[in-house]
Parts: C-alpha cells; sequence; structure tokens
C-alpha cells in the first residue's frame, strides 16, 4: 500500500500547481462572496421599494371616492 | 446625485482587462526559472497589494476633503475607499501565505519587512470600523473616522518607503527606480492586472456609492410619504444624506 502511494506521489507534478490554483481560488471566492452580499443588500432595497410603492398606491386610493360626488353635483 | 452612471462601463471593462491579464500570465508569460509555476500568484498578489495600498491613500484624501469642507459624501467617500481596500488587503494576505508556502515552504516570514509592514497596516486599517462603530454621534464619528483615515493614509507611503530602504530579506523588489527586473513577457500581463484590479476596486466604489444612496432616497421618500420611518440603529456607516 505503501509503495502504490509512494508511487502515486511521484506521478504528480512537482510544480506548485496547487498553490497557484488556491491562490487565483482565493481572490475568484473573494469576489464571489462580495457579489452575493451586493444580491442581498439589492433585494433588501427591491423589498423597500416594493414596500414603498405599496405605500403610495395607499396614500393615492382614497382620494378617488372623495372626487366623484363632486362631479356629479350640478 | 448619483453615483452609478458609469458603474456598467467600468464593470464590464474590470472583467474584461482581468480576464486578458490572467490569460497573459498563465499563456504568454514564461514560467520563472527560480519559482516555476508558483511565481504565476504574482499577477493577482501583487496587484491587489498595490491597489489595496492605493485605496487606503485615496479614503485618507476623501477624508482630507471632509475635514476640508465638512460635506458628508466625502467621508462616504472614504469609507467606501477604505472598507473596499481593507477587502483586498484580507486577498493579499492569503495569496501571499499560499505564495510563501510555495516559494518558502512557511506561511509567514516574520523578518521580512514587507510582509510584517503590510500586516501592520492592514491590521491598523482594521480598527477603522470598530472606531467608527464606537462613537454614536454621527458628526463626531465622521470628524474622527476621517482623522483617523488623514493619519493612517499619511502612514501608508511612510511605511512604504522604510520597506524600501529596509534591507530585504527574501521578498523580492519587483519595482525599482531602473524601471523594475521584470523580463519583457512578464510586464503585459502584470500592468494590466493592475490596471484591471483597479477597474474592479472603482466598479465597486461606484456600487458601494451608489447603494447606499439608494438607500437614502428611499428614506427620504419613505418620509414624503408619511410611511413609519425606518429604525436606523447605530452603525459604523456614514449617514449619507439624500440631497
Amino acid at each position: 500500500m505503501t509503495s502504490v502511494l509512494a508511487q502515486a506521489s511521484d506521478t504528480v507534478p512537482d510544480d506548485n500547481t496547487g498553490y497557484v490554483a488556491a491562490a487565483y481560488l482565493v481572490f475568484f471566492a473573494l469576489a464571489l462572496i462580495y457579489f452575493g452580499i451586493m444580491a442581498f443588500k439589492l433585494q433588501r432595497l427591491e423589498r423597500e421599494l416594493v414596500e414603498l410603492n405599496e405605500l403610495a398606491d395607499r396614500k393615492l386610493a382614497p382620494a378617488k371616492p372623495d372626487a366623484a360626488p363632486a362631479e356629479t353635483t350640478p | 446625485m448619483t453615483y452609478g452612471n458609469r458603474l456598467r462601463a467600468t464593470s464590464i471593462a474590470a472583467a474584461l482587462v482581468l480576464m486578458v491579464a490572467f490569460g497573459l500570465a498563465f499563456f504568454s508569460a514564461k514560467i520563472e526559472a527560480d519559482q516555476g509555476f508558483s511565481q504565476k500568484i504574482f499577477y493577482v498578489h501583487v496587484p491587489m497589494a498595490i491597489v489595496a495600498l492605493c485605496g487606503f491613500v485615496f479614503g485618507g484624501i476623501m477624508a482630507i476633503q471632509h475635514l476640508r469642507t465638512g460635506l458628508a459624501k466625502y467621508d462616504l467617500k472614504s469609507y467606501v475607499a477604505i472598507h473596499l481596500s481593507v477587502v483586498l488587503g484580507v486577498g493579499v494576505l492569503l495569496t501571499g501565505a499560499i505564495w510563501a508556502k510555495a516559494a518558502w515552504g512557511t506561511w509567514f516570514e516574520w523578518r521580512e519587512p514587507t510582509l510584517v509592514s503590510f500586516l501592520i497596516v492592514f491590521l491598523l486599517y482594521c480598527t477603522y470600523q470598530p472606531l467608527r462603530f464606537s462613537i454614536e454621534d454621527p458628526e463626531k464619528q465622521s470628524r474622527y473616522a476621517s482623522v483617523f483615515a488623514v493619519t493612517a493614509g499619511a502612514f501608508v507611503p511612510l511605511n512604504f518607503l522604510a520597506v524600501r530602504l529596509a534591507d530585504p530579506y527574501i521578498h523580492p523588489r519587483v519595482l525599482n527606480q531602473a524601471g523594475g527586473d521584470l523580463p519583457d513577457s512578464f510586464r503585459l500581463p502584470f500592468y494590466l492586472g493592475i490596471l484591471g484590479m483597479a477597474l474592479l476596486f472603482s466598479a465597486l466604489y461606484q456600487y458601494e456609492l451608489s447603494h447606499k444612496n439608494s438607500r437614502a432616497q428611499l428614506r427620504q421618500l419613505r418620509r414624503k410619504l408619511g410611511g413609519e420611518e425606518e429604525a436606523v440603529g447605530r452603525s459604523a456607516a456614514p449617514q449619507v444624506s439624500s440631497s
């Protein structure tokens, strides 16, 4: 078993490829985490916007019944 | 005022330039004779470090503007620049540790002035957010934070100079007064890497400013519509006015 492992490790090139991949992955992972946080913030902003839109609708809605009788008065 | 006008263009430019830089680094730049393939980390580590340090200095310049004019927008700009530079600083330390392990067999070399000085600068800026958070009054918070940003921002080039004057232990000096020791095939991907990283910083900077401005605008709109005031708790982030 040990000799098999030793043979397998001999076939792995000693060129530090793993370290290079790890360093670039760190960069991309940081960027992805940042984009994830950005997406979360955007979601919150969208939710607030929807709330405000509903609030604006509610504010505008009562004005219509008041205006209607005024038009029918001779 | 809007901050995100050039966000799309900057984001696309950052992605394109970084893609070209990394592509050239892997497929065009030669394998370095001494370190071999692990030297490829240079193209992501060094541009990140340069942009992070420049971001700290930029944060200091914005803080000077804030102290001079008293305008909250400069405090916001200083805060965002420092915040992003700290994030990049995390990347610099992690990629640097990986590179050090590959090249020198150790995660960190305490006898090397370049490494220790960057760690000191990073830890110094790590105290910026807690400092802001510890001050409740927004006016005082922004003023004290600006004083900190100016002092720490002045420390960055001084620190860089001190490292240059010190004897290097193992960390190579890439750029010198003679134009650097970089071979030609290393130069283009390296410079493009710096440009790409600066564009990425700029895109994220604009995004953060735009997001904070949008939230302030929404708060103002909510007030105008007579909605319930959003409870604004104690925060390290500057209170942005929506004007």
